[in-house]
């Protein structure tokens, strides 16, 4: 076993740069465009800053259909696209677009249950100033909801690597990968154990650092 | 002198159909430049709606609306912009970002009016001064008191030195120390600054206490306007009674009357006591002393309204019918009287 580790660790070290590769492009994309998307699920409903039923149908409709395809479905599904943008269906770039696309719709759903309890007092007061729509959108709104959305952006990051995980079907690598190669098809479970707590742990950090951040951001 | 708002007989309809609500319902009233205008009513009588047609946080559906001589309901978003940063506005729960500091929400407003850096922090100072909270300029809404959060409010309300200030209910959530600390302050406002402020409130003491002129609402309708003396000192509607009793609870209730009935068999007579009217109460004895009729007083109060004597005393009224009708009679003749009749002929309102 010790001799295995030896030769593992490298490994083990390589994906974990790897996931942390692709969480990370997935969650600044996704999260990114989950946000603008979301801002605008909130912003087109009925009786909102920029009520638009069309928009908000259509968006409301999309976020419906993708968020609940099972993520290892989606890849396969979404295959002909990744293939026109990224040039391949396969290793981590692929993957990445994959992700992306799905953290898009989960961060926007995310961002607009958390937008939907933003006191309406405070809009109407920038309202009241003359601030225009789209100022108060990004001066009031999302500052305002911040806090939360830390913690919604921090539960985003955990499903994420989640999601990453299955990166090594596609030929992605990755601590997934990882765990399927040395641990699962070799039988060797202290090398999924390893990589379980290898997970856990980041899971961890990001979570202590997401509560830390959220508690800041609500300035008691 | 031009009105600074002028109401022509403006409506305000939510939804459509059946379910339509009338919020304002014909509502014609001009509030003058330079004065403290209170409108009262219970809630969901429509002065929300009412204020907030002023900075077209609403629109009007019907009627014309001129603020500072412009018909709001003829301008467009951008220009209504223009407008709505030209009025201030306070809020019942403050309505502060919670994401900025204190002199973060004061300096807001003038961002968005586009003011440089430097002239915004000079300007921010001038103004958490003025209200009294330069202290706090670092701090957070949610580490204030609800009076400092009012100051606060009022202080980026007044940012841009706007003409027209709409306080929306901006004590209602005050205890009344505070209250009256956050009423000295609008007064304040209005005195120094020359600001016309319009007040909302379903409280009596607050009209009471700083409104020159008042309109009382109900159902949409303005029931009832005027300087404010005159429209508690002799209302003419039930909505605007039911808030001068709760300022000075001078009448007797329907309850209280059955027992002073209980206890006075004489006829129960109920004289408002005002300037120009009964005068201080002693003209009633001289008109008691001048028919022979005896009185004794059994219920009542006199308190000031707007520094001028404001109440009413009950009194059972005993002597001949004769006497006591040429006494009733006599004191019509200068003030409100109600005939409440004797316990076998109960009820005989005037």
């Amino acid at each position: 076993m010790n001799r295995d580790w030896s030769e593992l660790s490298p490994i083990l070290w390589e994906s974990v740069r790897e996931t942390l590769y692709i969480v990370g492009v997935t969650v600044g994309s996704g999260g990114l465009l989950g946000l603008v998307l979301g801002v605008l699920l909130y912003a087109t409903r009925r009786g909102n800053l920029l009520e638009n039923v069309v928009v908000f149908s259509i968006l409301n409709v999309a976020v419906n259909v993708v968020r609940p395809i099972p993520f290892i479905i989606f890849i396969t599904a979404v295959g002909p696209v990744t293939l026109a943008v990224v040039g391949t269906t396969i290793g981590n770039d692929a993957v990445i677009f994959a992700m992306s696309i799905m953290a898009t719709f989960v961060t926007a759903r995310i961002v607009e249950q958390n937008l939907v309890a933003t006191d309406p007092g405070v809009i109407e007061a920038a309202r009241a100033m003359g601030a225009s729509r789209l100022r108060i959108l990004v001066t009031v709104l999302v500052p305002e909801a911040l806090a939360p959305l830390i913690l919604g952006y921090t539960f985003l990051l955990i499903g994420i690597v989640d999601m990453s995980a299955l990166a090594g079907y596609v030929g992605g690598g990755g601590l997934g990968n990882f765990a399927i190669v040395y641990g699962y098809q070799r039988f060797n479970w202290e090398v999924t154990l390893v990589t379980v707590l290898v997970i856990i742990g980041m899971v961890q950090l990001a979570q202590l650092l997401g509560n830390w951040l959220a508690r800041k951001a609500l300035h008691r | 002198m031009a009105p600074v708002i002028s109401f022509q007989d403006v409506s305000k309809v939510f939804g459509s159909g059946a379910g339509a609500v009338r919020a304002v319902d014909g509502v014609t009233l001009d509030i003058e430049a330079g004065e403290i205008f209170g409108v009262i009513g219970y809630s969901g009588a429509g002065k929300s709606t009412l204020v907030r047609l002023v900075n077209a946080l609403e629109t009007v559906t019907s009627g014309r609306l001129l603020v500072d001589g412009q018909d709001v309901t003829a301008l467009g978003e951008g220009r209504l912009r223009r407008v709505r940063a030209g009025i201030g506005m306070v809020f019942q729960q403050f309505n502060l970002l919670n994401s900025r500091t204190v002199a973060g929400n004061v300096a807001y407003p003038l961002k968005v009016a586009g003011w440089p850096r430097e002239r915004r922090a000079a300007r921010v100072a001038e103004l958490l001064d003025y209200v009294g909270i330069a202290d706090k300029a670092k701090a957070y809404p949610r580490q204030l008191s609800g009076g400092q959060k009012q100051r606060v409010g009022i202080a980026r309300a007044l940012a841009t030195s706007p003409r027209i200030l709409l306080a929306d209910e901006a004590t209602s959530a005050l205890d009344p120390d505070t209250t009256q600390d956050v009423l000295a302050l609008l007064r304040r406002v209005n005195r120094e600054l020359g600001v016309t402020v319009v007040v909302i409130t379903h409280e009596m003491d607050v009209i009471r206490s700083i409104a020159h002129r008042v309109a009382v609402m109900e159902a949409g309708k303005v029931v009832e306007h005027g300087p404010v003396y005159d429209v508690f000192a002799a209302p003419r509607e039930r909505a605007t009674r039911r808030f001068v009793a709760t300022t000075l609870k001078d009448r007797p209730t329907p309850e209280a009357l059955d027992r002073l009935r209980h206890r006075h068999p004489g006829r129960i007579v109920t004289v408002a006591i005002r300037e120009n009217g009964a005068g201080s109460g002693v003209d009633v004895t001289a008109a008691l002393r001048a028919h022979g009729v005896d009185g004794t007083i059994v219920f009542g109060g006199i308190t000031e309204l707007d520094e001028r004597p404001f109440g009413s005393l009950t009194l059972e009224l005993t002597g001949s019918d004769a006497a006591i009708s040429a006494l009733i009679a006599d004191l019509r003749g200068r003030t409100d009287v109600d005939d409440l009749g004797t316990a076998a002929v109960a009820g005989v309102r005037a």
